[in-house]
């Protein structure tokens, strides 16, 4: 018996059928209207002025008094970082108990790490186990490199050193990077930045080695923040030295460590070949990353002058190009 | 253990040694990437692989050895690779028994049922094969030309084939075996008169397209692995995609999907590698065999049968898939058993392929090849856009190996390696190709996986130093896949005045393979009347400058009786600071003219370096249409696509 010879026969069952039908076609029309309502936007979609500018990433800098270079000649990377943090007060003044201190290394590049390109894995795990000894509750390496990520990081000898020194290695993913805006910023607009590896994230240090780079004239500390941007970045090389000074703006590290024990003097910032580089036997490292550059140029047999970046970062407050005015601590090992 | 217990335990291995293997096919250092396991071992397995190439290389590749092992087990057993080895049947099998559940004996049997469709794989295998024979032929043709003794060899032995095969039912008596006979010879001798190899390559190399093993292979490298890589972010962070991947894994979907209509739908009536088992299993020595014991004829055997065989007799031999499932479901075994000797209830051995079907199909074959080369896109109208990985051999020969089963592009750690899509003939779909634009980054300048990967040799295993051309390679220099060309049209600093090298930047080979040339450009305008000069600063007049648009240390100040420009560090709106004050000692007057002008390093290719890697091509900001794109210009593999002058640097 369908519905329909029921309606049809008994006054009763009919009105009966009628209301739940009713009330069926009621609940219909009210959830289709309510997910209407609910998903209603009057806004049209591609909203092209995006991204106030916030505070991207937290001031790791150190604020408290001693000296702020170090710089420490020698051949053993490892002996050279310890003197040079001996010098600017011991790790301790740094890092303490339970900080949490993200190491930026520079693996751009998927090569070895006897051609230099990239920032030596005896040097970072070194500066792992430097952390660890003082206390520190975790130490995460990143990088976003330009080269296969994964291939970087292991064929620099980056990942299995790290790890084996007791860091986490953070390989960039899409749903790391979120979109920001750096205030005073003219580059870095509504752009993604690698920003979620930085939760709870309490210290911060550089390490990059000095290389020759066709377009910025060298790369070293500040270019080494380049790691951090996500998106089609290759755009801001219509700017380089504005990019540099915005990324000089955007991160401010605890300190940083310029691995100038050998320098890329030519084919950089890739090199290929040790016929590329020359050793010069000197380590930086310093809480001012515009010092330890302007020191880097001249590793490069260039003149703070010859980079642009370098006054423009200057005149920003960011550091200074006069290094020597910091009485830089120097030592050998 | 009942001998389904068994097969059912070998299937599930076998299977999951294959996702495994696929699996495993990455490179890195986890315990679950490519340590040393042989990933293409169930290609290296596949006779049809083995035979396929023999035909189009004329040589039997190494590696194929493997293959010899599944023929001897076919001879011997049967089809147990059908059975117990192959993933792809597993996978049959186990969706055919989901789609079967709760079904009525009845229907159960209905659906395993011989049907005449089954032919339809062994006309399949015949078309790839004769496709992929059409080189051989010729050559044999050609050698009766030129020798009467090979002539006369030739004609015998293809004339008592073909009689074995079939004109014994055709020739009724002696006059029409004569004129048969001189049929056969005229045409032997005619193609050999007339046809020229030179022309026109007889062969390809299509079986990839249905055989199951590189099929599963694609479908598992290209489809369903990468599917799971999205998924599971942990293991693959940058993600995997494959143009085209869609139609790969719709296929698949497809193929398993049909279990629905007809049980093992692609073993029974598609797959070329079972038809190729079938016929090498036609004799074999142990088989599904009836007794004599007593029979009640109860058809239980036919119930579950995976071949359609019908095993209560007379058993179909060659569609047999030793799934063994009517040895268990005879109630009193005694009847039905797996043994060495033939069937008391009957065996068919033929395979239902008739005598038409059978020349059509030959025929249709032999004429695929080369009516796929009429494109002529081996000869003059070589695409530019495949660029092949490095180690490939030339096209032609590359096109006689390449099976279509994506472990060169599985093991690529850039995922830079994709499968050419139909915009090159219907060929070339799915073989390798480098994509600068989808992947992490350009082909490694230290990586040889994929030919370490590839199982027939189509891209060879380089060392790295033949790939580098560094030691005993020296001389020869690297393997260069394609060249790297600037759009000029599109380039920042050559079209918009803008400042970017990121392809020199990039550049993996040193020295570099893209160099810059810096030129000094007037800035759109940037010509303004001078003021006054106050040590570094130039004052101009007439004009609102933005402030600090000059001050990027890309734009330099000329002035009139300057030689050379200065480096503008700081602007205005209407003064210049330069890096430096003017040297001249007669400052130029006021109202003369103060150029700006911007600095820019443009790049060139050096095609003697370039490798054709496209790392620069992947990195370059141009987001759309790249401003430097690597062509297969000038490729180690085929000597007519370089474009250098031979012996010059």
């Amino acid at each position: 018996m369908t519905p329909s010879d029921n309606l049809s026969r008994d006054p009763a069952a009919s009105r009966r059928e009628f209301l739940r039908r009713g009330l069926q076609a009621g609940a219909a029309v009210a959830l289709t209207g309510g997910l209407a309502s609910w998903l209603w936007n009057r806004h049209p979609p591609g909203d092209f002025n995006r991204g106030a500018a916030s505070a991207l990433l937290p001031d790791f800098s150190d604020t408290s008094m001693g000296p702020t270079m170090a710089i420490v000649t020698g051949k053993n990377r490892a002996a050279m970082v310890r003197r040079a943090l001996e010098a600017l007060g011991g790790i301790g003044r740094f890092i303490r108990r339970g900080d949490r201190v993200m190491l930026k290394v520079n693996a751009a590049f998927a090569t070895p790490a006897i051609l230099s390109a990239t920032t030596h894995p005896e040097l970072a795990a070194e500066l792992v186990r430097l952390c660890l000894g003082a206390g520190a509750a975790s130490v995460l390496v990143t990088d976003n490199p330009i080269n296969d990520p994964e291939s970087c990081f292991n064929l620099t000898g980056i990942a299995p050193a790290v790890r084996a020194a007791g860091a986490d290695l953070v390989l960039p993913r899409a749903g790391q990077f979120a979109p920001g805006t750096l205030p005073g910023g003219r580059l870095i607009r509504d752009w993604p930045i690698l920003r979620e590896p930085f939760r709870g994230i309490t210290k911060l240090i550089g390490v990059a080695p000095v290389k020759q780079h066709n377009r910025a004239g060298a790369s070293m500390t500040m270019k080494n923040w380049y790691g951090l941007l996500g998106g089609r970045r290759n755009q801001f090389h219509q700017d380089i030295n504005g990019i540099i000074v915005e990324l000089a703006m955007l991160v401010r590290p605890t300190f940083v460590v310029l691995d100038g024990t050998t320098s890329m003097m030519a084919n950089g910032p890739t090199g290929g070949s040790i016929a590329d580089l020359k050793a010069t036997n000197t380590l930086v490292v310093s809480t001012d990353g515009v010092a330890a550059d302007a020191f880097g140029a001249t590793l490069l047999d260039k003149t703070s002058r010859d980079l642009p970046y370098i006054a423009r970062a200057a005149e920003r407050g960011l550091g200074t190009a006069d290094f020597e005015s910091l009485q830089p601590v120097r030592a050998a090992v | 253990m009942k001998i389904t217990t068994a097969r059912r335990l070998a299937q599930i291995f076998f299977l999951a040694l294959f996702v495994w293997l696929c699996l495993v096919a990455t490179v890195g250092p986890a315990w679950w990437q490519w340590r040393g396991w042989p990933i293409a071992w169930f290609l290296q397995l596949d006779p049809l692989v083995a035979l396929g190439t023999v035909l189009t290389t004329h040589s039997f590749h190494p590696s194929l050895v493997w293959a010899l092992v599944t023929i001897v087990l076919t001879i011997l057993f049967g089809r147990v690779f059908c059975g117990f080895v192959c993933p792809f049947g597993a996978i049959h099998q186990f969706v055919g028994w989901l789609s079967r559940l709760g079904l009525r004996t009845k229907d159960q049997m209905a659906g395993n049922s011989y049907r005449p469709a089954q032919a339809i794989k062994y006309y399949l295998l015949l078309a790839l094969l004769a496709a992929a024979a059409g080189n051989l032929l010729f050559s044999l043709v050609r050698a009766s030309r030129d020798s009467v003794w090979v002539a006369l060899a030739v004609l015998a032995v293809a004339v008592s084939a073909l009689f074995w095969l079939t004109l014994r039912k055709i020739i009724a008596g002696v006059r029409r075996a004569i004129v048969v006979g001189a049929l056969l010879m005229i045409v032997w001798f005619g193609a050999a008169a007339l046809l020229s190899a030179e022309r026109v390559t007889l062969a390809m190399l299509q079986i990839g397209w249905l055989d199951p093993i590189p099929l599963i292979y694609r479908s598992f490298n290209l489809a369903v692995l990468p599917a799971a890589d999205l998924a599971v972010e942990k293991w693959f962070p940058s993600g995997r995609f494959y143009s085209g991947a869609a139609l790969i894994g719709v296929l698949f979907a497809g193929l398993v999907l049909l279990n629905l209509v007809v049980p093992r739908f692609f073993c029974r009536i598609l797959c070329p590698l079972g038809a190729l088992l079938g016929v090498l299993g036609r004799g074999t020595l142990w088989g599904i065999s009836k007794t004599g014991a007593k029979c009640t004829e109860c058809a239980l055997c036919d119930v579950d049968c995976e071949g359609a065989c019908n095993p209560m007799g007379p058993i179909r031999v060659s569609e047999c898939l030793m799934c063994m499932n009517c040895l268990d479901n005879c109630p009193e075994s005694p009847p039905i058993g797996y043994l060495p000797r033939p069937s008391s209830g009957g065996e068919i051995t033929t395979h239902g392929v008739t005598r038409r079907g059978f020349v059509t199909t030959l025929a249709v074959g032999l004429a695929a090849a080369p009516l796929a080369r009429l494109d002529g896109f081996t000869k003059s109208d070589w695409p530019p856009g495949l660029v092949r990985p490095p180690g490939s051999v030339a096209e032609e020969e590359f096109l006689a190996r390449c099976l279509k089963c994506g472990e060169c592009m599985r093991v690529c750690p850039t995922n830079v390696l994709q499968p050419a899509g139909f915009a090159h003939g219907w060929e070339t779909v799915w073989t390798p190709a480098l994509n600068n634009r989808i992947g992490t980054s350009g082909c490694q300048l230290n990586c040889i996986a994929c030919g370490q990967a590839c199982p027939t040799a189509a891209i060879r295993p380089l060392t790295l130093e033949e790939k580098l051309g560094t030691g005993d390679y020296a001389a020869q220099g690297p393997v260069r896949v394609g060249l790297a060309y600037v759009d000029r049209g599109r380039c920042l600093p050559w079209a918009m005045e803008r400042p970017c090298i990121v392809c020199e930047e990039n550049c993996p080979v040193t020295p570099k393979a893209i160099y810059v040339s810096e030129v000094e450009s007037a800035v759109r305008d940037g010509t303004f009347s001078l003021a006054s000069i106050d040590g570094v600063v130039v004052r101009v007049s007439g004009a609102r400058l933005e402030p600090g648009r000059f001050a990027t240390g890309d734009y330099t100040c000329k002035l009139p009786n300057e030689t050379r420009s200065r480096r503008i560090v700081a602007n205005t709106a209407d003064t210049l600071t330069l890096d430096a004050a003017p040297a001249t000692e007669e400052p130029p007057p006021p109202g003369a003219t103060v150029e700006v002008r911007v600095r820019l390093q443009q790049p060139f290719v050096d095609p003697s370096r370039c490798n054709g890697c496209g790392i620069c091509e992947h990195e370059c900001p141009m987001n759309g249409l790249r401003a430097i794109r690597v062509t297969a210009d000038n490729e180690t593999r085929s000597t007519d696509r370089s474009i250098l002058l031979k012996g010059s640097r």
